[in-house]
């Protein structure tokens, strides 16, 4: 850990690590479950072994991490197939229910801010030759229900809508989306990899018939993840991953144990630490917005209310983002996604919140969890602060914003 | 993304930041770049009566590259010739930079800063 350096003034680790909406670090209650897993002391059996009690035991572990990721949904341990993580789970539902009912129709539905594991998806089928629409969100990251509504056809067979936004943190009103979706017989699929630890999800309540979840993201292991399939009314899908049947034959490969104790582990623990850990987030994010909310052009990207406790999406006008990512080194924190943040392009997600190029290229997403404490908030805040002033003090565009210039009168040379 | 250590100095350390009065007949402004394309470079130039840059300052919107391409700039033309200062050519600066492929662009829009400079101030002075 050699780029981690303790600031002994401040008593800080630093970078102090904000980004925990892209991956968390493991709870040590889960590791220590995980590593009973794996060496010949422990439960290494193939739980598909069904001759012996290597094989049994193994199974029993991963039917009980079954229960708890099924709880945390509320949906029967039947329901749970495991996967490598959510992008495998979004391309199973998606590519799985589209060509299982293709007779039925052609059409999809989803949401311009989805993640890439499901536009992606949704761009190969319109390949394929299904016609898929788009929803641009409102302004504040939510889904427009009436336009929702306007798009549904006699063709849409499945409505994907995410739960919470990974960039912004917005929750959708899935109740109102899935009962939608029931009315009109739509297949239902969430990309919920976001929600787990931060927000309920009641796949009953909500009329989901297909859920995406993530263990990295709720403190359990990278590479495992899990796809929720509604049994009652039955959705059935086009197995992805041909093989020995595993999983009733929805995706074959051998259960990795450890893998799947961490995450039952993880999303155990969830359930019963969600609330408190969530009231305490909320207050150190609450902390870091009032701590700079009022300087001049600051701007919260999606909605204030309708939003996970750990996420600020941040533009601050006039500056751009990689120039801040740079000035703020001692935190770790993300502009745009970080699955894109190796281009040059401004977030697809801000955008398509109707941003300005110039805002959209001057955010920053800091995502607080469990492990923040109140003094990397104070140091956090006051990094920002002193960077923000300094890099307005270079920035032609915040001397001519100063001096009345309407910056949209100007006519830029484009290159 | 890995930034050569003079990136980084001229990043911590901008040389030249601030302004000249753009009304001066001495002064030559170039502003070149779009914020929607995540750059704008602001670059003067103070000229004296034998055609020598005197002075030179920036203000640079821009990724850490930007910056840094800017500031070297401004080093580079004091003291030369405006033709000598022409000269500078992009190559120049994201070789002395170690400019990345995908920071090329910076470097080639501080070469459009100084030429816009120079031909601002020959505006001024026909």
């Amino acid at each position: 850990m050699s780029a981690i350096i303790k600031d002994k003034k401040n008593n800080l680790s630093v970078p102090i690590y904000l980004d925990y909406s892209s991956t968390t670090p493991v709870d040590e209650r889960v590791a220590a479950k995980m590593a009973e897993c794996l060496t010949k002391e422990g439960v290494f059996g193939n739980p598909a072994s069904r001759s012996h009690s290597y094989g049994w035991d193994s199974e029993k572990l991963i039917d009980e991490a079954r229960q708890n990721v099924a709880n945390l949904i509320n949906a029967d341990k039947r329901e749970i197939i495991w996967t490598s993580g959510a992008t495998e789970s979004d391309n199973l539902a998606i590519k799985g229910a589209a060509h299982f009912y293709k007779d039925r129709g052609n059409h999809l539905i989803t949401l311009s801010t989805e993640h890439k594991a499901v536009l992606d998806t949704m761009r190969h089928l319109e390949s394929e030759g299904f016609d898929v629409t788009y929803l641009d969100p409102q302004d504040n990251g939510l889904v427009n229900i009436e336009e929702l509504k306007n798009a549904i056809t006699d063709q849409t067979i499945l409505i994907s809508i995410m739960h919470v936004n990974n960039e912004i943190g917005v929750i959708q009103d899935l109740e109102t989306i899935g009962k939608l979706c029931r009315e009109n017989k739509i297949i239902f699929h969430v990309d919920a990899a976001q929600s787990p630890g931060k927000v309920k999800m009641d796949v009953d309540k909500f009329n989901v018939d297909l859920l995406a979840l993530s263990a990295h993201k709720a403190y359990g292991p990278k590479g495992i993840g899990a796809l929720y399939v509604r049994r009652k009314p039955r959705v059935r899908l086009e197995a992805q991953m041909h093989g020995g049947g595993h999983e009733r034959g929805f995706r074959s490969g051998t259960l990795p144990t450890h893998q799947i104790v961490g995450m039952g582990e993880a999303f155990r623990l969830a359930d019963i630490e969600m609330e408190e850990d969530n009231k305490r987030i909320k207050k150190l994010r609450d902390k870091l917005w009032n701590g700079f909310k009022d300087m001049e052009e600051v701007y919260l990207n999606g909605d204030l209310n309708q939003r996970i406790p750990g996420n600020l999406n941040v533009s601050f006008n006039f500056i751009e983002g990689e120039s801040l990512i740079m000035a703020v080194k001692d935190m770790a924190v993300s502009s745009g996604s970080a699955c894109t943040s190796a281009s040059l392009e401004p977030s697809y997600v801000l955008r398509a919140l109707g941003r300005d190029d110039e805002l959209a290229h001057s955010s920053i997403r800091l995502t607080i969890g469990k492990y923040t404490t109140e003094e990397e908030i104070d140091y956090a805040i006051k990094l920002i602060s002193e960077s923000v002033t300094k890099l307005r003090e270079l920035s032609p565009l915040w001397e001519m914003y100063k001096d009345g210039i309407d910056l949209k009168s100007v006519k830029w040379s484009a290159h | 993304m890995a930034y050569s250590n003079k990136v980084l100095d001229h990043y911590e350390n901008p040389r030249n930041v601030g302004s000249f009065d753009k009304e001066d007949v001495s002064v030559g402004t170039g502003m070149v770049g779009a914020p929607a394309c995540g750059d704008v470079m602001k670059l003067q130039i103070k000229v004296n009566d034998e055609g020598i840059i005197e002075d030179a300052k920036f203000k640079t919107y821009g990724c850490g590259s930007a910056i840094a391409s800017s500031s070297l700039l401004t080093e580079w033309v004091k003291g030369k010739s405006l033709t000598e200062a022409s000269l500078i050519k992009n190559t120049d600066i994201a070789e002395e930079l170690a400019l990345p492929p995908v920071k090329i662009h910076c470097s080639v829009l501080a070469e459009d800063a100084i030429s816009a400079a120079i031909d601002d101030y020959k505006k001024k002075r026909k």
